[in-house]
């Protein structure tokens, strides 16, 4: 068979490329069943001052967002770290996502349309059992996260194919456009159509309660305890839901990374103009990658809504993308691993690890500064530094470490200088 | 080889007529040209002489103002880069341009995307069939680096190769794309006198062993007398000869082109 003829060569570096991945997805399993039970059977019967301490320093309830973040990151990834193409609006993704979930998983939708009032639609769905809030649409969770999928990419397409032609300056500018409007047009939708009729999302009020994550199909796995799928709308165990999207989304970058596709992606970030002149039609390669990240950001959102009980027009805001994009750079750009650490970290300084270390400092030097206000100064800072002194990332692939940090080669050398050898 | 219609038989690549205008600037003026099946050819001309312009045409990147440009008998003016290149186009370029941050055998398996298959889903599943192209693939990949001979270095980021394996590399890449013609822009920049020659014989094993036609924009007269079977000289966009080196050599506009007319300072006269 001609698929046992490779190169020992490439078979090492293809094995050792594959020990990295299983090192780190084995590290993240333990810490995920770690923290698990931490927060499930520890902390319950710590001591109150233990029990205080992790409030403060790191809730579950940031746990579970910083998990999110990490599949948010991961999608802005393919985008910006894979295919190269800068992304100023992501949010907007997440925004749509989220919406998504409002309206397939809520009371909302019978309160859309003046003639839905009674519309009460179930799909394998968990509608509260409070009377009043059982109208709306009502799909299971696990169904609406490929819907939400699906219909962010084909969003991705929309915006995508018109504007994908331009440069990169004029590709971040548009995309920062598109991350403001969709934002507006959520805050805003709440009469439109003549005479306002319809309401597409609620305003400023937004869209809440949406459902919890339900116990189907939970419940039927065999050998799942009766007590964890009760439980499934609890935190600790909306943290194994998360991290199971995450894992998923860490799962579908690495193989894709080793596939055509990936290949294509890189090429156009690393040359456009060569990639088109070696057959890689520039459009679709790069749509595929706008389609492929919004998906990742679709189910984000509906995690998201899951997550805080609603969808909030006001939080989708500018801040959400750059901080998205200081994950991504901070982590170094294109490498997954390295992406999933800095949106850990950065997640953690978002919600709760400035304002601690803030309070520290403030009561041991006396000082009154409000750290969480500066959050944005710290991450245009980490932009910065990142850009200037470590451009691979904090964490980077051996190799690329390597060839980034050492000048170029055709710097070094004259020209030419060293051709040698007859091609045998 | 393949089935083509009658009229272009041997003809590789034939354009007729192209002009070429930027504003009120005329780059290439009504210039034909025809790569003969597994020829070796070159286009040469003084610097500003339309010489890249056109090799721009012909990779479908600029279009022409007027004329068509054949491939293998079907008609590419128009088409979009990655398709000429997909029908059987590839090049090199000038300024080396690899994918930095991919390895050797990655920057040849891009060149492969066109002709492979595998989607999205298939990739994400590795099925049977996505496994068995990209193993084919990396074969291919191997072997085209082995031919080029930086067979070791496929696991290296191309940055990271030396500048004369580094215009291997290019070469590899685009052979394969599995071309019909292979274009080299200005493929011996930079290369020493031994190394030019080395550099002769290469052309001619990628002619003979991969059954392409080679057209090379060159500067360097030893290599181009040695290396083609027929150059084409333009200047100032247009074509002021055609023939073999020998009456290349010898033709009178073409070392006026060169050396300007005689009797002036060797600057060239602005006629």
């Amino acid at each position: 068979m001609a698929t046992t003829t490779a190169a020992p060569g490439t078979a090492a570096a293809a094995a050792k490329a594959h020990t990295t991945n299983r090192k780190w997805a084995v590290g993240l399993l333990i810490a995920v069943v770690v923290i698990f039970l931490l927060y499930s059977q520890i902390l319950p019967n710590a001591p109150a001052d233990v029990q205080t301490f992790f409030r403060r320093w790191l809730s579950v309830s940031a746990v579970n967002e910083a998990v999110l973040w990490v599949v948010f990151a991961l999608g802005l990834n393919i985008v910006v770290g894979y295919a190269g193409l800068l992304d100023l609006g992501y949010v907007a993704f997440w925004a749509i996502g989220g919406y998504v979930a409002g309206w397939i998983m809520s009371p909302f939708a019978s309160s859309m349309y003046s003639s839905w009032g009674g519309l009460k639609v179930s799909i394998l769905g968990r509608p509260p059992d409070i009377e009043g809030l059982d109208t709306g649409i009502h799909v299971n969770f696990w169904l609406v996260l490929p819907i939400a999928g699906l219909f962010c990419a084909l969003w991705g397409l929309i915006i995508g194919a018109p504007t994908l032609r331009l440069k990169s300056d004029y590709l971040a500018l548009v995309t920062l456009g598109f991350g403001e409007i969709i934002p507006q047009i959520l805050r805003n939708g709440e009469r439109i159509g003549p005479n306002g009729v319809f309401n597409l999302s609620n305003g400023d009020k937004g869209i809440s309660p949406v459902d919890p994550i339900p116990t189907w199909p939970i419940s039927y796995i065999p050998g799942v305890p009766d007590e964890l799928a009760l439980k499934a709308s609890d935190l600790p165990y909306k943290f194994l839901v998360y991290c199971l999207l995450a894992a998923l989304t860490i799962f579908v970058s690495l193989r894709i990374r080793e596939g055509r596709l990936g290949r294509a992606w890189l090429a156009i970030r690393e040359d456009e103009l060569a990639a088109s002149m070696m057959g890689v039609p520039l459009m679709r390669t790069k749509l595929s990658a706008y389609a492929v990240g919004a998906f990742a950001g679709g189910l984000g959102g509906v995690a998201f809504a899951t997550h805080v009980g609603g969808v909030f027009a006001s939080r989708f805001d500018f801040a959400i993308s750059i901080t998205l994009l200081a994950m991504v750079v901070l982590g170094g750009m294109g490498n997954v691993w390295g992406v999933t650490v800095g949106a850990l970290a950065l997640a953690w300084i978002n919600s709760t690890g400035l304002e601690q270390v803030g309070q520290q400092i403030n009561s041991s030097f006396g000082t009154d500064i409000d750290f969480p206000s500066y959050q944005f100064l710290l991450f245009g800072l980490i932009l910065i530094l990142m850009m200037l002194f470590r451009r691979e990332g904090l964490l980077p692939e051996t190799r690329t470490r390597q060839v980034l940090q050492e000048p170029e080669r055709g710097e070094l050398e004259s020209v030419g200088a060293d051709l040698e050898g007859e091609p045998k | 080889m393949t089935t083509q219609p009658a009229t272009t038989v041997g003809e590789a690549l034939r354009a007729d007529n192209i002009t070429i205008k930027f504003g009120g600037l005329v780059a290439v003026d009504n210039v034909s040209f025809v790569i003969p099946e597994n020829g070796i050819v070159s286009l040469i001309g003084p610097n500003g002489a339309g010489k890249t312009t056109f090799f721009n045409v012909l990779t479908g990147l600029y279009k022409a103002t007027s004329g068509r440009v054949h491939l293998g008998g079907t008609e590419v003016s128009g088409l979009a880069p990655h398709t000429i290149a997909h029908m059987g186009l590839a090049r090199t370029f000038q300024n080396i341009r690899l994918f930095n941050l991919m390895t050797a055998e990655e920057n040849v398996m891009v060149a492969m995307h066109s002709h492979m298959k595998s989607g999205i889903l298939s990739t994400i599943l590795r099925t049977p069939a996505q496994r068995r192209e990209e193993a084919q693939a990396r074969d291919t990949a191997r072997e085209l680096l082995d031919f080029v001979g930086i067979g070791k270095t496929a696991e290296e980021y191309a940055r990271n190769l030396s500048y004369g394996d580094q215009r291997r590399l290019e070469v590899a890449r685009a052979l394969a794309l599995r071309p019909r013609v292979l274009l080299l822009d200005e493929p011996t920049a930079g290369m020493n006198p031994q190394e030019s020659a080395r550099f002769v014989d290469f052309v001619h094993r990628v002619r003979d062993e991969r059954q392409v036609s080679v057209l090379l924009i060159e500067h360097d007269m030893s290599v181009v007398m040695r290396v083609s079977e027929r150059i084409t000289v333009l200047d100032r966009g247009q074509n002021i000869a055609e023939g073999s080196p020998d009456d290349i050599r010898n033709n009178q506009r073409v070392v006026e082109a060169y050396l300007g007319k005689t009797g002036t300072d060797g600057y060239g006269s602005d006629e």
